[in-house]
């Protein structure tokens, strides 16, 4: 895995999400910051409901409406807020500098037209040429993601093809446009076992090729293994470590990484149960005070009542939690 | 899809062969035709002589069969009221009226119900949403007759812009039209607007505001579509009730339609034309249906019937 040192593309600061309801705030993303350079992929690994899909839809700012908003921060997508744009701005940022897969790829296809229309429906944002040049051209984008005569897949319609072969289509009009970065948000968990090898493979091929940088979405971490540079691991809205996969998983910090890790199945261990973590992730419109880990976290003392700051353990590899200050 | 339009057919022939017979036995339940026919003062021989004439003295059955035998000649009988006329030149003659209105009706609530459904969708739970509802309301609980009693006494007495009856230009549809239609706007509206909120809820909407496409075309292209399907089967259905079932309005409006013949002919007890349109109305009603399924099949490729 070679470490990428291309520029940054994507800088996050202090990025706030909340949802309000009738009675409360829920504090979906609350205060998270990362960047991203070209051509590397950074995992965000956390439990269901921790905030990881919100916090990709805030980067294409399609947050749901009217419920969800973005209350604070920055994305600095080649230095320019992303928050500051207006609709119409941010309709060519997506698809054309950041793009995203969907976890499902039954749902993520419209049911009533055919592949083609919906591949070139994306295609005609930026090329504005006649039907025969874009039809060429998505021929030529389900090429890349190795499907099989694709001049005739194009006619079918999304209920004519498998799982795999939906989801390599749904990648196709993602990368169509030929984005910066792709968010793909566990777009593997619906596919068998086999497939997900195969895409995991074919998303790194296509990294190779054209340089794009991932935001990997995932709660496995096998697959962040395999796929990932850095990652970022989330709890209740916030990151609570952040930094090389080598880092994370030789030298884990926070406690919540740690317990993640042992509740990994190992191949070469034999146990009779798989370790897991006590207890229920925070209700998000109920957050505790202090470090929201703390009523699960096997370490808590008084200390913790209080949110922790951010300590960098070494160059690239930071945790929120009070055991990695000198007084602890 | 072929072999699925046949068998919907025949499917539709049998229903209508089973809705005859039920017509027939039905009208025949309202009493005897010649005590309308003839004076009160007619003898005993003069009413038997009318019943033979009209082949009112033989048993049910066999009126039944005379009467299936000469529809498959496309012979729908005789007036009884209209003295001797065919019950299919009173249709013939009444049909264009009925035709006309319940398009136009149709068009109105197409032309209002599918756009204000979907814009109460987008602008869930704003004023415009709530606004909606209420005009929905007020739809569903007024009934066409005291609509069309509004709409005349308001339109028409007081102000003047409309005729308040008969049949004529577009300015006669209006009202008539409206108080039509307008029932049907509300529940069109409010089914479009749910089936759309569906809809807009998808995985495949959300990919497509990803890929950066115009959230007008993300309504109208990848929703619309989708959403037509539930209000599309209502729609078909409302056709079908239009034109069969604006006997109200028809009255209420003098409208010279199909509605209005049918009054006419039940007051009259003249079975033959009161059987020629319901055979008629059934014969519509299943002929839509099978045309919006066969719609459906174009709308969502997922439906391939076999």
């Amino acid at each position: 895995m070679a470490t990428a040192q291309g520029e940054v593309i994507l800088e996050v600061n202090d990025l706030r999400t909340y949802f309000y309801t009738r009675t409360s705030v829920v504090k979906a993303v609350d205060g998270i910051s990362f960047n991203l350079r070209q051509g590397e992929t950074l995992g965000i690994v956390g439990e269901s409901g921790c905030g990881k899909t919100i916090t990709a839809l805030s980067l294409l700012r399609l947050v749901p409406k009217p419920a969800g908003r973005i209350v604070g921060g920055e994305i600095l997508l080649h230095g320019e807020d992303l928050l500051q744009k207006s609709e119409d701005e941010m309709r060519r940022v997506r698809g054309q500098k950041i793009s995203m897969i969907l976890q499902d790829p039954q749902t993520s296809l419209n049911p009533v037209f055919n592949i083609g229309n919906q591949l070139m429906e994306s295609l005609a944002l930026t090329h504005k040429e006649g039907r025969k040049n874009l039809f060429q051209r998505a021929v030529e984008s389900l090429r890349d993601v190795n499907v099989a005569a694709p001049e005739r897949r194009l006619e079918d319609f999304p209920h004519q093809m498998s799982g795999g072969m939906k989801q390599r289509v749904v990648g196709a009009i993602a990368m169509s446009l030929e984005p910066d970065i792709i968010i793909a948000d566990e777009p593997t968990t619906a596919l068998d076992v086999t497939i997900q090898l195969q895409y995991l493979r074919l998303l790194k091929d296509i990294q190779a090729r054209t340089g794009l940088a991932i935001i990997f979405i995932t709660h496995d971490f096998g697959v962040v293994a395999r796929m990932c540079d850095r990652v970022a691991v989330m709890y209740a809205g916030h990151i609570v470590e952040h930094g090389s996969v080598r880092d994370l998983f030789n030298d884990p910090q926070h406690p919540y990484t740690q317990a993640l890790m042992d509740s990994v199945p190992k191949l070469e261990e034999k146990v009779d149960r798989l370790y897991s973590i006590e207890g229920q992730p925070p209700l998000l419109w109920d957050l505790p005070e202090g470090c929201l880990f703390a009523p699960r976290c096997p370490h808590a003392r008084d200390k913790c009542q209080e949110y922790p700051p951010t300590f960098d353990i070494k160059e690239g590899h930071t945790a929120d939690c009070w055991r990695l200050d000198p007084s602890w | 899809m072929q072999r699925y339009i046949l068998r919907r057919s025949a499917q539709g022939l049998l229903a209508i062969i089973v809705i005859s017979m039920v017509v027939f036995a039905l009208a025949r339940v309202t009493g005897d035709p010649t005590q309308v026919l003839l004076p009160d003062e007619a003898s005993e021989e003069q009413i038997l002589q009318t019943q033979i004439e009209w082949g009112l003295d033989k048993p049910l059955h066999i009126q039944y069969f005379v009467y299936i035998k000469r529809l498959t000649r496309g012979d729908l009988g005789n007036s009884f009221k209209w003295a001797g006329v065919p019950a299919s030149e009173l249709i013939a003659e009444r049909l264009p009226a009925t035709v006309q209105l319940s398009a136009f009706a149709l068009l109105i609530s197409a032309a209002i119900a599918f756009p204000v459904g979907v814009l109460v969708a987008v602008k869930k739970d704003t004023g415009i949403d709530y606004a909606g509802k209420m005009v929905a309301i007020l739809g569903q609980s007024a009934p066409s007759f005291a609509l069309g009693l509004i709409l005349m006494w308001v339109f028409a007495v007081q102000l003047d812009w409309f005729p308040t009856s008969g049949r004529g230009g577009l300015s006669h549809m209006v009202l008539p039209g409206v108080a039509l239609g307008y029932y049907n706007v509300a529940a069109l509206m409010r089914l479009t607007r749910s089936s759309m909120l569906e809809v807009l809820d998808t995985e495949y909407v959300k990919l497509a505001r990803i890929k950066g496409v115009s959230e007008r075309r993300v309504i109208w292209k990848h929703c619309f579509r989708n959403a037509l399907i539930v209000p599309l089967t209502y729609f078909g259905l409302i056709g079908a009730v239009l034109i069969t079932g604006s006997v109200v309005t028809e009255t209420v409006f003098a409208w010279p339609g199909l509605g209005a013949l049918v009054i006419e002919a039940i007051l009259a007890r003249d079975f033959t034309v009161v059987q020629a349109v319901v055979l008629l109305f059934a014969f519509t009603f299943i002929l839509i249906n099978i045309l919006v399924d066969i719609l459906y099949a174009y709308i969502d490729p997922r439906i391939r019937y076999s």
